[in-house]
């Protein structure tokens, strides 16, 4: 475990060391912001409703840009071999691989709290600014996150070259956000089966406010399968 | 205590259908400095991440402090300090940063942690770059810091693949002593092209082509064994007042000499001048040589004890295409 967090508090440290880091922060923030508060005014509702509605769609691009470098990054440096003759299991690596981007996406949701206390700050005086949904909020995203961080690391893992890395963890990611999309069309035991498979619809239910062990088990198990993909990945440099 | 460092058997290392590795066995007993000869691509790289940690093998054995690499593969890195041939660093660290992230990640007890740095720092000669980032390094000091973070946990076996190359004269001396200095306390295994390296560093050596052992005794004996116990001399004669020379004659005068088995003509350094190799066992030919040469009216320009050196050998035992 030690070893886990030694590698987490590396990465962590080194996505503040590249311009990448602001660059991706910068513009999610960007984009979220604008896409949010232009729509805001019009709704005339004091939630964060909007935001969370566009968060999904902004994770696909954003949650590649992070993790793209973890593991195609230390391939392509060499750095690769020095990790795997530490005394640590390769899950390990992953785990460490894991938290840092976790870590990042947590920094990048933080900086969209200002959102939540303009919003409170701007509610009439009759009725108070509604925390619950918000929390509910907040607390999907990291899932959807860790889901999607889990697919990213494991598109990283399989090249050496930082730009495939993101292309291909954001067609994973694409894939597990779209697949819902053209629900409505396809018959009903299909239309099901891409509800469960996407990403959004999970997060839909959270957002309202609803949190239930199905929702939490789908993003559970989406992001052990990446997680376990990567390592895999990781584990096939030794062969 | 186990008697061996690294016991090896019949290792073999598959990529596809390349065999990098086909049956290596050796040991190395504690406190040795064991020289890893070979030629590009003989396996002696992949023999080392085998034991490294960081390459699984096709099949066979191998142990670290009776430990199995396959069996307890973390277990066994923990004995381990490894310098890859690349030297691989995150270069966009500071030198200290990077060495308390190896600390942290070997799991370097939190009270040991600021002292075992300190004295990696110290005995690679880091103190004055410790808060620079790698990549500002020269490739020398990158060496030391990739030594440093070998040594760092204070490991029973140190790994060294090609530990100078790339670097210049200097620094290739610096490097040399401090593996020497560390080849005191701990098992070292380097690999290298540098034979002169090996003479200077390591107590044994182990030649390796095509993946397979073809020789294995210390540098002196090797170099013995490529001669058969002798040495070569080499000498250059013209005639006293500058006349031409018989070739023939003063051959034959040099073979028909005590203790002489061989003579080979070879370049002179002028004209009227004529150079031989003459090969010898174990007595010392100078002597008859140059009463040799009084007796031909002869004078001596050039006279020198070639050493056969390790390279000879070297070459005598991975020449595939010559023993074909």
């Amino acid at each position: 475990m030690n070893g886990a967090l030694a590698v987490a508090r590396r990465e962590f440290r080194s996505f503040f060391i590249s311009p990448i880091a602001y660059i991706v922060l910068g513009g999610f923030l960007l984009l979220s912001g604008w896409l949010y508060f232009s729509t805001l005014f019009l709704a005339g509702q004091a939630s964060l409703r909007q935001f969370f509605g566009v968060a999904p769609v902004l994770f696909v691009v954003l949650v590649p840009a992070i993790t793209m470098r973890a593991v195609a990054e230390e391939r392509k440096s060499g750095t690769l071999e020095l990790l795997l003759t530490f005394p640590m299991d390769d899950w390990q690596i992953t785990l460490g691989k894991f938290l840092a981007s976790l870590g990042m996406v947590s920094v990048a949701l933080a900086c969209t709290l200002p959102y939540a206390f303009t919003v409170s700050a701007l509610t009439g005086p009759g009725p108070s600014f509604d925390w619950g949904p918000v929390f509910a909020g907040y607390f999907g995203l990291l899932l959807l996150a860790s889901a999607f961080i889990g697919l990213g690391l494991w598109g990283s893992a399989l090249s050496k070259n930082q730009i495939v890395g993101f292309i291909f963890g954001l067609v994973l990611c694409f894939a597990f956000y779209f697949v819902d999309k053209f629900a409505p069309l396809l018959p009903d035991a299909l239309a099901q089966v891409a509800e469960f498979l996407s990403v959004d619809y999970h997060f839909e239910n959270i957002s309202r406010g609803v949190i239930d062990t199905r929702d939490l088990i789908f993003y559970l198990s989406l992001t052990v399968i990446g997680l376990l993909m990567t390592a895999r990945q990781i584990q096939s440099t030794r062969l | 205590m186990p008697s061996s460092m690294i016991r090896i058997e019949g290792l073999t290392k598959h990529y596809g259908p390349t065999q990098a590795v086909k049956g290596l066995s050796f040991e190395v007993p504690r406190g040795q400095v064991v020289g890893f000869l070979g030629p590009n691509g003989a396996g002696k790289s992949t023999t080392m991440r085998i034991l490294a940690g960081s390459l699984n093998p096709t099949g066979g054995k191998a142990f670290v402090g009776d430990i199995d690499v396959v069996a307890d593969p973390v277990g066994a890195r923990k004995l381990i300090g490894y310098l890859p041939e690349s030297n691989p660093l995150y270069d966009e660290m500071m030198v200290v940063d990077y060495l308390r992230f190896v600390a942290d990640v070997r799991d370097v007890p939190k009270d040991l942690r600021a002292q075992r740095i300190k004295n990696a720092v110290e005995r690679c000669g880091l103190s004055g770059v410790i808060s620079k980032d790698i990549n500002q390094l020269s490739r020398g000091y990158r060496q030391r810091v990739g030594l440093a973070a070998a040594i760092l946990h204070e490991p029973d076996l140190l790994i060294l693949d090609e530990p100078t190359a790339g670097l210049d004269p200097n620094q290739i001396v610096e490097i040399r002593n401090l593996i020497k200095e560390l080849g005191k306390e701990k098992t070292v295994i380097l690999s290298t092209h540098i034979l002169s390296e090996v003479q200077t560093t390591c107590s044994r050596v182990l030649i390796i082509n095509e993946g397979r052992l073809v020789a294995d005794d210390t540098p002196e004996r090797l170099t013995a064994a490529s001669t058969e116990g002798g040495a070569k001399v080499h000498v250059v004669v013209g005639h006293r007042h500058g006349q031409a020379l018989d070739a023939t004659a003063i051959r034959n005068a040099f073979a028909a000499m005590a203790g002489v088995s061989g003579v080979e003509s070879v370049e002179g350094d002028g004209p009227n001048t004529l150079g031989f190799e003459l090969r010898h066992g174990a007595d010392d030919v100078r002597r008859v040589l140059f009463e040799t040469v009084v007796k031909h009216d002869l004078v001596l320009l050039e006279l020198r004890r070639t050493q056969v050196s390790l390279e000879d050998t070297f070459r005598k035992l991975t020449d595939t295409r010559r023993a074909a």
